[in-house]
Parts: C-alpha cells; sequence; structure tokens
C-alpha cells in the first residue's frame, strides 16, 4: 500500500510537536514555547540547550537534521558532504501545484538544498558517516537526491572504512518524483548490503516519524537499531491502518516503545544519552581486526584520520 | 476472444451502443428494410469507437485494465508456463501467506524459483488471499525462496500484481517494513538471475520487495507506481476524484517505465487489454521470460550482481545536480 500519508499520520499523533522555529501566536518572538507534551511553558534556549527534549515532561520535539548530527559527532568534527545537491524536478511533476514551487519553498523554509544531511564525523573517537533527516523538508521523503545522498554516505563509508549512523524521520518515498523514488528504496538496500558485506557497522536511530518506503529500506537493515521515546515508526500510517481495517489501533500502536515490545527495535534511547549510547555500540563494533582487544577495553581510534 | 463480464467505466459509452446494437438486431428488418443500413452504420462506428478508445488508453485507464478482475493472474502464468510446479509454502517463522506465490518450476528447460503476488479469481479466493496483499509472511516466504534459489543456482522469474502491502495492524506489528526491506537487500545482491514481470499493478514497496533485479519486463498495460492515482490524489488535492491527473502525473505506465531507465521491454496486449485474449498474453510473456533467461545465463554471477547494482546506482542519478 502506499504510504506517503504522513499528513495523516502526523494528524494521528497524539501530542503535537514543540516547534523551536514557529512558536505559538500568543507567545513573543518565538523566545518561549509551549510544550505539547506536557502544556508547560519553555524557555526556547532552555529548550535549544536540552535537545529540544522538554525538561519538564520529556517529551521529543521535532529537530533540525544539522543540530541532531552536530549533537551526535565529537566537537568540531563533523564536516557536511554533498551539501548542494538538488533535485532537477525528473518528472516535471504538477499535481494541484507544481513540484518546483513544493522543492523552491522547502529550500526557503529550511536553508537546505534537500531531505537530509550527509557528513563524515567522529562518534566517540570513531571515524563515522552520519546523515539524518529533516522532516521541515517536505515531509523528509526520499526521492533521488535523497536517495542518492544515503547511497553516497555508505560508499563513502565503505570506501574509507566508517561507521554509519543515521537518523531517520520522513513521511516515506516522494511521490512527486514517481517510481525514481521507490526505486531508491532498492538502491539504498543494495548500498547498505555493500557496506555490510565489507564488514563495517551501522547504527540507525528511528525518529519521530518514521514511515512508509523509507522504513522499508536502509533504516531497518541497521546492526542495531535504537528509536526515540515516543517516535511513531512504520510501514502504512496510522490513519490508512484504521480506514482499511476499521478496527480500532491498539494503545502505543507504532509505537517506538512497542516496536521493542515486539523485537524490531533494540532500545528506546533518550535523545540526551543518544550520543554516548551510539559511541558505546562503536566501541563494540568498530574496527576489531585492526585493533584485538588486547587491553580488554573499547578499541583504539584513529583520531587522526583525514576527513 | 474470451467472453468479457466485467465493464470498466472508461467503456460504458461503448458498452452502451452495443446495448443498442442488440436491441436493433432483434426488430423484424424485412419490415424495416431502412434498418439493416443503420445496423451496419452502428457497426461500422462502434469498431472505429473501440479502435480509437483502446489504442490510446490514458494512464489512469490503464491503471483500471491492469486492475481488470478478469485479467490474467500468477497463478495462470505459472500454471501454463511452468511444467513440473512444486508450491513452496511458509516463512518459517510464523504462517504461510497465500497472498504471495512461491514455487519451482520449468521454463525452456530451465528449473527456477518462481514468485508471484497472488490476488483470487473470485471472491472466496480473494479472501484467503487478502486480494494479493501481503503481509510480512509472504514477503518472509519470497525471500526464502530467493536465498533458496541462490544456493542452488537457480534464477528467479517474479510476478508482480498488487496493490501493495497490506496496510494492516497484524501486518505492522510483526514488521512489514523489516520484511520488505530484507527483501530488497537480498535481491540487491542475490547472485542468480532475476527476472521480473509486471502482469497487473505494481503497487509500491509491496511490489518492489519482489519487483526488480536483471530484467523487468512490464505488459502494456501494467502500472508500477510509488503511490496509487487515488491516494495520491487524496494527499495533493484532499480529495480523491483528481486520480486521473495524478495517474498521468506519476509516471507509472510501461512506457513510461522503459523511459525512465526502469524497465526494459513493453509486452503488445490485445485491443481491450490482457483478458481479451489471455492465450495470446500468455505465449508473448513466455516468449519474453525466455529470451531473458537465455540471455542471462552466459553472464558471470559477480559480473550479474555488479550490472545489477549499478543500475540501480544510476536510477535517478541523472534528476540530481550537484
Ligand atoms: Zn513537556
Amino acid at each position: 500500500m502506499p504510504v506517503s500519508d504522513w499528513f495523516k499520520a502526523r494528524e494521528q499523533r497524539r501530542y503535537t510537536v514543540v516547534s523551536p522555529g514557529a512558536p505559538s501566536a500568543d507567545l513573543p518572538d518565538g523566545v518561549w514555547l509551549k510544550c505539547d507534551g506536557c502544556k508547560h511553558t519553555v524557555y526556547r534556549g532552555d529548550l535549544e540547550a536540552n535537545l529540544s527534549v522538554c525538561p519538564h515532561c520529556g517529551h521529543h520535539a521535532e529537530m533540525p537534521a544539522k543540530d541532531r548530527l552536530l549533537a551526535l559527532a565529537d566537537e568540531g568534527t563533523f564536516e557536511e558532504t554533498d551539501a548542494t545537491l538538488s533535485s532537477t524536478d525528473p518528472l516535471r511533476f504538477t499535481a494541484a501545484k507544481p513540484y518546483a514551487e513544493t522543492l523552491a519553498s522547502a529550500r526557503e523554509k529550511t536553508g537546505l538544498a534537500e531531505a537530509v544531511v550527509t557528513g563524515r564525523a567522529l562518534v566517540g573517537g570513531h571515524p563515522a558517516v552520519l546523515g539524518a533527516m529533516d522532516f521541515r523538508f517536505i515531509g523528509a521523503s526520499m526521492g533521488t537526491v535523497v536517495g542518492e545522498k544515503v547511497a553516497r554516505a555508505f560508499d563513502r563509508a565503505r570506501e574509507e572504512e566508517r561507521a554509519v549512523v543515521f537518523v531517520t524521520a520522513s513521511g516515506g518515498a516522494r511521490m512527486q518524483e514517481g517510481m525514481l523514488s521507490l526505486m531508491q528504496m532498492a538502491k539504498t538496500a543494495a548500498a547498505v548490503r555493500r557496506f555490510s558485506d565489507a564488514g563495517l557497522p551501522y547504527v540507525a536511530v528511528l525518529a519521530d516519524p518514521t514511515y512508509g518506503g523509507v522504513t522499508a529500506s536502509f533504516p531497518v537493515l541497521a546492526d542495531v537499531i535504537f528509536a526515540e521515546p515516543g517516535a511513531m515508526v512504520g510501514f502504512a500510517g496510522p490513519k490508512l491502518v484504521q480506514e482499511t481495517t476499521r478496527q480500532s489501533l491498539p494503545k502505543g500502536f507504532q509505537t517506538a516503545e512497542s516496536l521493542v515490545e515486539h523485537g524490531f527495535v533494540d532500545a528506546v534511547v533518550p535523545r540526551t544519552e543518544l550520543k554516548a549510547t551510539v559511541a558505546r555500540v562503536l566501541d563494540y563494533l568498530c574496527a576489531q581486526d585492526v585493533h584485538p582487544a588486547a587491553e580488554g577495553a573499547a578499541c583504539p581510534v584513529a583520531f587522526e584520520e583525514g576527513s | 476472444m474470451a467472453a468479457v463480464r466485467h465493464v470498466m467505466e472508461f467503456e460504458r459509452p461503448i458498452v452502451e451502443l452495443e446495448r443498442q446494437l442488440e436491441d436493433l438486431k432483434r426488430l423484424d428488418v424485412s419490415a424495416q428494410p431502412e434498418l439493416a443500413s443503420e445496423i451496419a452504420q452502428l457497426e461500422a462506428e462502434i469498431a472505429m469507437l473501440k479502435d480509437a478508445l483502446y489504442s490510446a488508453l490514458t494512464p489512469w485507464e490503464r491503471v483500471q485494465v491492469a486492475r481488470h478482475p478478469e485479467r490474467p493472474k500468477t497463478q495462470d502464468y505459472v500454471g501454463a508456463l511452468f511444467s513440473e510446479v512444486v508450491e513452496l509454502r511458509g516463512d518459517r517463522a510464523y504462517g504461510d501467506d497465500e497472498a504471495m506465490f512461491a514455487g519451482l518450476g520449468t521454463i525452456d528447460g530451465v528449473r527456477c524459483v518462481v514468485l508471484g503476488h497472488r490476488k483470487g479469481k473470485n471472491t472466496t479466493e480473494n479472501i484467503r488471499r487478502n486480494f494479493g496483499s501481503p503481509h510480512p509472511e509472504g514477503f518472509r516466504k519470497a525471500r526464502r525462496a530467493m536465498l533458496l534459489a541462490e544456493k542452488f543456482g537457480l534464477p528467479v522469474v517474479s510476478f508482480l500484481d498488487t496493490a501493495g502491502a497490506y496496510p494492516g495492524i497484524e501486518a505492522e506489528e510483526r514488521g512489514q517494513a523489516w520484511a520488505i526491506a530484507e527483501c530488497l537487500e537480498t535481491l540487491a545482491g542475490l547472485r542468480t538471475p532475476v527476472v521480473v514481470v509486471g502482469i497487473g499493478e505494481g503497487g509500491s514497496g509491496g511490489a518492489l520487495a519482489i519487483g526488480f533485479g536483471d530484467r523487468l519486463i512490464m505488459l502494456e498495460n501494467a502500472y508500477y507506481s510509488v503511490i496509487s492515482p487515488e491516494m495520491c490524489s487524496l494527499i495533493l488535492f484532499k480529495d480523491p476524484q483528481h486520480a486521473a491527473e495524478t495517474a498521468s502525473a506519476l509516471r507509472l505506465t510501461a512506457v513510461d517505465l522503459v523511459e525512465l531507465g526502469i524497465a526494459d521491454e513493453v509486452i503488445e496486449e490485445p485491443l481491450g487489454g490482457a483478458h481479451r485474449d489471455p492465450a495470446l498474453v500468455l505465449a508473448r510473456v513466455e516468449d519474453a521470460i525466455v529470451r531473458a533467461l537465455r540471455e542471462l545465463a552466459s553472464v558471470p554471477r559477480d559480473e550479474l550482481v555488479a550490472r545489477r547494482q549499478a543500475r540501480l546506482a544510476s536510477i535517478g542519478a541523472d534528476s540530481v545536480r550537484e
């Protein structure tokens, strides 16, 4: 079933997002934000300092992709790659409005060329390629550019013998690029396969929301899969499931917590503990062949490796 | 020509004229001599209309033909084209999903693993087979069969005909996305030839899970799409009524897919669709599969996988601006 119904998925959520970029009308200048998890008013600076996690209730708000990557990378090590890659609107798609306009306004709104940000960095000292999707950019849907950047990220990591850490959030495949988008699922899965065959580690972090053709491709093929608290993750959006089955959805349906219960995710990890948790996994999985664990401690790290 | 029961929306004007023709023919021609010429004229008109209509179907009309209930289905192709068929059932983890066919079969003397979405021919069958929309078990069974093909060096022939993976509660709870992704990863590196035939509906990720390989052969009226035209219309227009427009915008027809570099070959269907002459279509599909298998047989396995991956890597690469 087509599952780019992320508009609907968003409506179904039990809570809404505190968007640091879009403060409520009754609050001045976005200095104070109202958490939709607990309705507390939060000072914007406090929220951002806490990785957009509400200090009162722990609600995880949406986060720009670059901020996510800077939070994961060792300080000063992140170097973005393929930053200018953008779509040429290959189908000249127009329905309701031209896709070119949708792209232009997404670029203007986010300051990004596309819906995924990738780059090299160290994580806990381990050389890695990082990626994060930015939901503000057309629901972080995967078209040719997202697919190409994801594939390049895995290929680059393979060539440079780096780990991959990817934070996902997406409504699914980008319908405005048609079958070219659907094929990105196969293209990114192939890139993961090449990477994985090289014996290098891949950690995925499923953030809210991750759906459709994106979930069913590169994210769930990771060696270790974490999810953020409360994140909604699935193939078909909840509204579509409800309309198709005419059943009421079970409590906690498609939440990160229920995915752990059903055996599809390793752990729910709060954003504030994410970097340390990912780094610990990489300690186990990185470069064990090169550095036999003679000292019995975390594997040594190639700090001097050029980026 | 087979007698067709199901009438598609866009055929109604012709069906109405045909009904009028039948009425005229029931009248007594000897009593009204001018009737004979009227009948002849109407017959000629209908023939012309049919030709004009069916030879220039819009993408949305093709989607309706692809969904025609009397269109030949996976089980028809498996039954007619393959001998010594042994069905493989079960995912070895949870159950057997009848929406997905997996089996062993021989075509042109070549032993193969055969996969295909399996729609029913009537309501009872369709309920058992969930209208051809698989649960995770279906994809896991397909993956099991792919790995078997690789292990024993058998090529894979896969038939696409699904509206999509089933969007159900249990399907989600049993890892629909995981099951599909694992198929994609497996196919991407499978060390044996994979020939895919789009025979009807190619609905999104549920089709793609068994829907790419070394050759993609599409029936003229089969479609393959990232999203159904109706759902695309619902999202973009907040209204499902613009499906004809989104069907065109999505570039989902067989010819579109060749132009986009995704499909390799289009098999011409009889005027009005495959259901009008199934035997002819079965023969053409057999010929296309046999040719593809012969071409791929001599390609070294490493090169086969490298070519498949290089082709995937190139899809969309042209539409990326540095
Ligand atoms: Zn709160």
